[in-house]
């Protein structure tokens, strides 16, 4: 199997010497120092040689774009990667490019880290020492835990961990755990235990809904930016968490240049997204969102700017007129800018100045400009919602959506993230999960080692009053979340270190991750480009597609599908007909495609080998760009809004009654209010005076959270560093490029400095993703920012604050 | 010493619509092959400006950023053929692009040393120079270079360089690119909103750890 590999670095190097050095070698001759006989010396050669193919593909991990790649395939080795080449590239139709991760594939395909065959852990969990095992020695040992462990707990002990490293397939589909094969394996025999939320939305999934009711919130879609006057952006930044050529970041930037919309961003970094004209860029300390919408708040009241007429029609809690019944007295949005609520304090723009870090004349003249411009679309990232309080900010931002009457018209907004259309398509059924229970997914550790304390009103469980039994079995298909991506890494590894409590994990990955490194049996996946499959969902503002993903080249080593390996578990647990029903992944595949052009007639016409051949098959939503909450704000009364009054509530009386029945956690505030809060682990806290600096972490050029973490050339031209503003550095004796440690009291990691005036001094950030690389003292040199963040949820969602972290930084 | 060429391709960089999303580069170091330690092409990062802290604890700035891709300008006046002792790195007379005969090349590095744009790229595994080639075989089979057709934001393009300054105009001269009058480099440039001129103080290339 070596060969294959050694093959592979061979050719790719073969072929670039043949092409354009061998070719020229036999008329070097001719070449004397400064006479060019030019077109002897380089010929034109045809790359495209007999025994290569282009085979259709594309890059499915969780970057939320979805890219086609072309790999091209010689000698049954991918020699390189393009994308998209269809059509004459014109928006709207436009090619769908892969990013720099998609371009550098094949990096992930032939790579040293690659899993080979199945293992067995034989030393302690985290320490990466295994033993190479047959693959019925690996499925019969699954099968035989997972009916120890049901017989013993029942099948709500089975948990599927949050993976998403491959949620872009369809059969090979990691994410959510509900649409994976490993979900339909486990429904056929009892289920498993559910969870709710991800690290990407934990909180602003939960709270925005109070607000304007349903079960998810969207903005409009972002080709309605060619509608809008101005852009108000808390943290959203396409330009690396959305950087395909089909992604929101070149969407954005073609709606702004046919709106010519100024573009306001608040975020403590000067992030890619805000390079264009009419940009500017206003830094805010991190989890002060809420307070500078206050501050703002007050200036829209105090000098009439509020589209009243919009508030009374479409929202209750705006002032105290249109407060609930159940609310107490001042209890509205206005008597709490005013300083009329409990508080007491009236939130001037000097009042969130000083909380933001954004000079008051600042906080007016924005507040001004926002009021003043109509339609204006307020949009938010999710980075800003993954702090202590990000339920209350991801909502008051919203607030001046509603405040300004902006919700629910061209041009304008809801104020949470980008809605768009994608094409209708089929799905792999996974059957219905008899258990329904359901943890918040930040809370699995937990689970683990704290289940009987956990109930309804003190951890969220939902589908049942208590979690009944702990967590004893661990799927885990392609993600990092064992160890990387979940928060306080070393917490983490003291809960897994003891294997009575959780009894089993089964990793199935392509690469020896640091989360691989925890399995108890290690199962070796295939790549997208081994395996046929559809990348589905592919979505471009007003744009949707579907790729279709061929087998470029045939498995490595002893790897196998995760299909297949449910199969062989099927088979021992007894139910492989019920999960096959007689099917290969090819024949799932022709069953979807099948079951797709009865649902979308758009696809009648092209039968599943020309859609094979032709690659990605690209549909425009047939109306307007989608506009959300559009018939509400039509005819509220016709068309009322998902929440208990049919309005926009500001105030909630369901989180009302939420903060009076559950039992929170020193500190933790849930208001019926989007009320600003200071929170735990902020610039404000006691924390401080001991760790001076906020830390957040970023989503970085040169991985998709933690996948692609492990290709040298992305790493080469995007080395792991802490962001330092020059300031902090200099107060330290910080020089770029200097090696330093970053600590709190959860640990330690090494990591070089960027000196840099593009964050704000008082807050440093980092890639988050790099791989976890403990040395034995503990010391983190991998810099895993989750060396240094916290287990403790917020409080409504119980969701990741992964960017809530108070550290110090030193010099090595 | 370069002959006049009979047409003169060259590279146009949108530094406003430039996000550093860096495809340009992997795109080229996977269609290339090229290994760590050699890029062909670079995103350079380039920032300045200061912060004020008030006394109320808030912050004013001027803070400024932008990216500049560049691979090689396959300029009329190339100093790497210039400084090249072996007549290996050269000019080609149909196209204009500035290439290396590695069978010729001895490894000296003056190229190097030369080029003002950091283009020519040590192989040190072979230990002969290496360079944006401009993808003539590519160009010659009608297709654009690599780097051209992965650019997520459609901020580059190719072709002959009268026809890219008729179209873009003849900027060349933005930091921390060098003064354009050195080796009259086959580039325009769309300026960003922040661009400084060549020869700018008051920034930085900040990500030299990365180029």
């Amino acid at each position: 199997m070596k060969k294959i590999v050694d093959k592979a670095l061979a050719a790719t190097l073969d072929r670039r010497s043949f092409i354009k050095w061998g070719a020229s070698a036999s008329s070097a001759a001719v070449l004397t120092a400064n006479s060019l006989p030019l077109k002897a010396a380089t010929p034109s050669v045809d790359k495209t040689s007999p025994g290569e193919k282009t085979v259709w593909s594309a890059c499915t991990v969780n970057c939320g774009s979805r890219c086609a790649l072309r790999h091209h395939v010689k000698d049954g080795v991918i020699a390189y990667t393009t994308t998209d080449n269809t059509g004459d590239d014109v928006y709207g139709n436009h090619q769908v490019r892969a990013c720099l991760r998609g371009r550098s594939f094949r990096k992930r395909v032939y790579n040293a880290d690659r899993l080979k065959y199945p293992m067995k852990r034989v030393g302690n969990r985290g320490e990466g020492r295994f033993e190479r095992i047959s693959w019925d020695e690996a499925f019969d040992t699954i099968a035989e835990n997972l009916k120890r462990i049901k017989n013993t707990y029942g099948n709500e002990a089975i948990y599927l961990n949050y993976c998403t490293g491959t949620l872009g397939g369809t059969v090979a589909k990691s994410w959510p755990p509900a649409a994976t094969p490993i979900a339909r394996l486990m429904n056929c025999w009892g289920g498993y235990l559910n969870h709710y939320g991800d690290y990407s939305t934990a909180q602003i999934a939960v709270s925005l809904p109070y607000l304007y009711g349903g079960s998810w919130v969207d903005n409009n879609c972002t080709s309605d930016v060619v509608n809008t006057r101005l852009i108000v952006n808390f943290g959203n930044n396409p330009a690396e968490t959305r950087m395909s050529g089909a992604g929101i970041v070149y969407q954005l930037s073609e709606a702004r240049e046919r709106s010519n919309a100024r573009m306001i961003v608040f975020d403590p970094r000067l992030t890619d997204s805000m390079l264009s004209d009419g940009d500017e860029w206003v830094p805010l300390r991190p989890g002060t969102d809420a307070a500078l919408v206050a501050g703002m708040a007050w200036v829209m009241i105090t000098e009439d700017l509020v589209d009243k007429a919009f508030l009374d029609r479409y929202t209750i809690g705006y002032d105290d007129e249109s407060l609930p019944a159940s609310a107490p007295k001042n209890a509205s949005w206005k008597s709490y800018i005013l300083g009329k609520g409990p508080d007491g304090t009236a939130k001037t723009p000097q009042w969130a100045a000083q909380i933001t870090g954004v000079p008051a004349k600042k906080i007016i003249e924005l507040a001004r400009e926002i009021a003043g411009t109509k339609p204006c679309n307020i949009m938010q990232g999710w980075g800003l919602q993954r702090t202590a309080n990000g339920e209350q900010a991801s909502r008051a931002i919203c607030m001046l959506a509603v405040m300004t009457g902006n919700v629910g018209i061209p041009g304008g907004g809801t104020g949470a993230r980008e809605g768009s259309y994608s094409m209708p398509f089929a799905v792999f059924p996974t059957l219905s999960n008899p258990v329904t229970t359901s943890i918040p997914m930040f809370l699995w550790t937990d689970a683990i080692h704290r289940h009987n304390e956990m109930t309804a009103l003190t951890d969220g469980i939902r589908g049942a009053d208590k979690l009944t039994q702990p967590i004893k079995f661990i799927w885990n298909y392609a993600g990092n979340c064992i160890i990387n991506q979940h928060a306080d890494t070393n917490r983490t590894h003291a809960i897994l270190q003891d294997d009575q409590l959780c009894e089993m994990i089964v990793v199935i990955d392509n690469h020896m991750t640091p989360s691989a490194r925890y399995a108890d049996i290690l199962l070796p996946d295939l790549t997208a480009a081994e395996q046929p499959d559809f990348a589905i969902n592919g979505s471009c503002g007003n744009m949707g597609y579907t790729i279709f993903c061929d087998t470029a080249v045939e498995p490595l080593y002893e790897c196998r599908s995760v299909y297949d390996m449910c199969t062989e578990v099927a088979k021992r647990l007894g139910v492989e007909q019920a999960f096959t029903e007689g099917r290969d992944q090819e024949a799932w595949l022709r069953h979807i495609y099948a079951e797709s052009q009865q649902l979308n007639p758009f696809l009648k016409d092209l039968d599943f080998d020309t859609f094979r051949q032709q690659g990605i098959v690209k549909q425009q939503n047939p109306g307007e760009p989608m506009v959300q909450f559009r018939t509400f704000r039509e005819n509220p009364e016709a068309n009322p809004l998902d929440t208990p009054s049919g309005k926009i509530e500001i105030y909630s009386e369901r989180l009302a009654a939420i903060a009076d029945s559950w039992t929170l956690g020193k500190d933790d505030v849930i208001r019926p209010l989007p009320e600003y809060v200071s929170s735990w682990e902020g610039h404000e806290s006691p924390a401080a005076d001991k760790y001076p600096l906020q830390m957040f972490g970023f989503h970085y050029k040169a991985r998709t959270h933690s996948t692609y973490g492990n290709v040298d050339v992305l790493r080469e031209t995007n080395p792991q560093e802490v962001l330092v503003n020059p300031i902090d550095a200099k107060a330290r004796s910080i020089n770029d490029g200097d090696l330093l440690k970053i600590w709190n009291d959860r640990g330690e990691i090494r990591v070089v400095a960027k000196v840099t005036p593009r964050i704000m001094p008082g807050v440093i950030a980092m890639g988050q993703g790099s791989w976890y690389a403990p040395d034995r003292k503990g010391v983190d040199l991998g810099a895993c920012m989750n060396t240094l963040t916290t287990q403790r949820p917020s409080p409504l969602a119980k969701g990741n604050p992964q960017h809530s972290n108070l550290v110090d930084i030193a010099k090595v | 010493m370069a002959q006049k060429a009979d047409k003169q391709l060259g590279f146009y960089v949108d530094t406003a619509k430039c996000t550093g999303c860096k495809t340009c580069q992997l795109s080229c170091k996977d269609e290339n092959d090229l290994k760590v330690g050699v890029n062909w092409r670079r995103v350079y990062e380039y920032a300045g400006g200061n912060w004020v802290q008030h006394q109320d604890g808030t912050f004013d700035q001027n803070v400024f950023t932008y990216y500049t891709s560049i691979s090689c300008n396959h300029c009329a006046k190339p100093a790497c053929a210039q400084a090249c002792p072996t007549g290996a790195m050269h000019k080609r007379a149909n196209d204009g692009l500035v290439v290396v005969n590695q069978d010729v090349c001895i490894g000296c590095r003056y190229c190097e040393m030369a080029c003002p744009y950091g283009a020519p790229q040590f192989d040190a595994q072979k230990k002969v120079m290496t360079k944006c080639d401009g993808c003539y075989d590519r160009v010659e089979a009608g297709k654009m270079p690599i780097c051209i057709d992965s650019c997520p934001l459609r901020a580059l393009d190719f072709g002959p360089i009268e026809e890219l300054r008729a179209r873009y105009g003849s900027e060349a001269d933005i930091a921390p690119l060098p003064d354009s009058s050195l080796t009259s480099p086959s580039l325009v440039l769309k300026a960003n909103r922040n661009a400084k001129p060549s020869g700018d103080r008051t920034g930085q290339i900040i990500n030299t750890r990365e180029v």
